[in-house]
């Protein structure tokens, strides 16, 4: 009974080992994936090192937004733009960030989870879902 | 009792002249063991005349040898920081500030020192020893230009007929329905144009000017964030930021290389009238040629070769002049007298290139005109080899001036460095 028992346990935690890791693998495609919109679309702002510029474009690495679970605004922030010069982590960026509407919820999905699991940055990853929930709410 | 004060008076004054003496004397000032951290043509020395002073954007140098410089962030809820030598070593041993608003621009013609925060332009009037005569007593001759945060910056030069020059940057890329927006066209004609894009030209002598009262000067011009009046030869000089992101935009029309290299960074004399372009075009220094910008039609090839005037001389692309002078004293060799010298701010836009910029420029110049060659003057204010994303950038050179014994001082907008250069053989 004991030995059903654990070998029952092992074959779970196979289980759950085995999907954890497939999961691992599809954020790791997700955010590889991520990068290459990146350097298209946002790298010229933001820097290879997240960055951004000095006053200009706000830095990724390191931001609470960024590494926040409040997805809702950084979906916004993609594709509404983000001009409002606010208050940063305490500083005002002069910069405009351009709306990036034509990208597809998968490829918002995949550049968040990029940004917020790249550099400094250690926040989880996010799912086109996530992003299609979120999107279909913005006016 | 009144001798005392007498004595005391002369002491006072004589002290003030022995200064002013030891101040105005490069030769006798000890530079720093390492320049400053700056690389220097041979003969050339440096010393940090002041650190941390803020984010110092431009800065002007009275008669005096005090300094004004102009932050862009406030300290202490001041926006002006006065800097002195009293004791004759080229380094600043008080430091005061007042104003209480941000801004670039600083200027001083006569007895007058000029300040623009990002949307208006005020006056002081300066006493004997070229201090403020009283920091309250300001007049605003600029009011309501445009401030919408990108390219809001206000840089001032003034000519020797009463009038004041001030840049209004337009908020804008090139000008797209869309700023910045992949697949946005351009508008035609560009609105922007009739508020910012160009050099306002303002009277010294009148209060609350703005738009209606002001001359658009020169249109056509991006964002102009270094200018000078060229006395030598009675005209305006303004260096401009080109338009950003074209292989963004327009990644099938441009590469990432000739995208980091183009636009150049141009240098334009101007004469009232003039229209310089922007955004219909955009300057290309390896063709010598204005190319249509691709907002309006253009594909990398099709150039504009009758209308807008050219530059004096262009740059590499995206190095941000930020700071014009052109020398007129006597310190330095006499190669250097009437040439211009740039800061270029350093770039962002170059990547997944590394940066550019990051140091001080001479043009030389003869017969009123550049020799079309280029030199870095001043290096190493970055502290880095090569940089490749501007967060590591220990400094970035960014507004220029002449002293009375014709050092030249250079602010830095990082950490509020204010370097000095001599020349000592
Ligand atoms: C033209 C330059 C530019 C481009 C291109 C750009 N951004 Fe931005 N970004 C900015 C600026 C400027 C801000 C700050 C805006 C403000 O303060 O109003 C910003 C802010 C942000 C923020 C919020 C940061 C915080 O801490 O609040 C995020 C997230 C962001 N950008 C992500 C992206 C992503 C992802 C892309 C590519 C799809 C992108 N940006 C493209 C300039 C840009």
């Amino acid at each position: 009974m004991q030995r059903i028992f654990i070998t029952v346990v092992i074959v779970l935690l196979c289980i759950a080992g085995a999907s954890a890791q497939s999961s691992n693998k599809l954020v790791a495609a997700s955010a590889a994936r991520g990068k290459t919109v990146y350097l298209q679309r946002c790298m010229v702002c933001h820097q290879a090192d997240g960055g951004g510029v000095p006053k200009l474009n706000a830095p990724l690495d390191g931001s609470s937004a960024v590494n926040s679970t409040n997805l809702a605004k950084l979906v916004k922030y993609i594709v509404k733009g983000f001009n409002d010069r606010v208050e940063i982590d305490g500083e005002f960026y002069e910069n405009a960030m351009p709306a990036a509407a034509d990208l597809t919820d998968q490829q918002i999905a995949d550049v968040l989870t990029f940004i917020r699991s790249n550099w400094s940055n250690k926040a989880g990853p996010v799912t086109a879902l996530q992003v299609k929930q979120t999107r279909s709410k913005l006016k | 009792m009144k001798k005392v004060t007498q004595i005391s008076i002369f002491s006072c004054l004589f002290m003030s002249l022995l200064l002013t003496a030891i101040s105005t004397s490069a030769q006798n000032i000890k530079p720093d063991a390492d320049n400053a951290g700056l690389s220097l043509p041979a003969g050339f020395a440096a010393l940090k005349v002041a650190d941390n002073v803020g984010r110092t954007r431009h800065i002007a140098v009275n008669k005096q040898g005090a300094i004004y410089a102009k932050l862009e962030r406030l300290d202490n809820g001041k926006g002006i920081v006065v800097l002195k030598d009293t004791d004759g070593d080229g380094r600043a041993e008080t430091k005061t500030s007042f104003g209480n608003y941000i801004g670039t621009g600083i200027a001083i013609k006569g007895n007058y020192l000029y300040a623009a925060s990002n949307k208006e332009v005020f006056k002081y009037a300066l006493n004997a020893t070229g201090d403020i005569v009283d920091e309250n007593a300001v007049a605003t001759i600029v009011t309501g230009l445009m401030d919408k945060g990108q390219h809001n910056s206000k840089s001032i030069t003034l000519d020797n007929a009463g009038n004041i020059y001030v840049n209004i940057g337009a908020p804008s890329n090139a000008c797209q329905e869309k700023d910045r927006t992949k697949g946005s066209m351009g508008m035609m004609p560009c609105p922007i144009l009739d508020s910012a894009g160009g050099i306002w030209q303002f009277k010294v002598d009148q209060l609350n000017q703005s738009y209606a009262s002001g001359v658009r000067y020169a249109t056509g011009l991006r964002n102009v964030v270094g200018l000078d009046w060229n006395n030598q030869l009675n005209q305006l000089f303004v260096t401009q930021h080109g338009r950003d992101m074209l292989n963004n935009l327009y990644p099938d029309l441009y590469d990432t290389t000739i995208s980091a290299e183009l636009p150049s960074e141009t240098m334009y004399a101007i004469n009232k009238g003039d229209n310089a372009g922007w955004p219909y075009v955009y300057y290309d220094h390896f063709k010598g040629k204005k190319m249509m910008a691709p907002e309006y039609g253009g594909d990398g090839k099709k150039t504009v070769d009758d209308k807008f005037i050219n530059p004096a001389i262009a740059f590499p692309g995206h190095m941000a002049p930020n700071g014009l002078l052109f020398y007129t004293g006597n310190q330095f060799p006499a190669r250097y007298k009437n040439g211009a010298f740039i800061a270029f701010h350093g770039s962002w836009n170059r990547s997944p290139l590394p940066q550019e910029g990051y140091y001080v420029v001479f043009v030389p110049y003869e017969n009123g005109k550049p020799t079309g060659k280029w030199e870095v003057f001043a290096n190493g204010f970055s502290g880095k080899s090569v940089v490749k994303n501007p967060r590591d950038a220990q400094h970035r050179p960014c507004g220029l001036a002449e002293g009375p014994d014709g050092s030249l001082y250079i602010s830095d907008d990082v950490k509020g460095t204010i370097y000095r250069i001599m020349y000592q053989k």
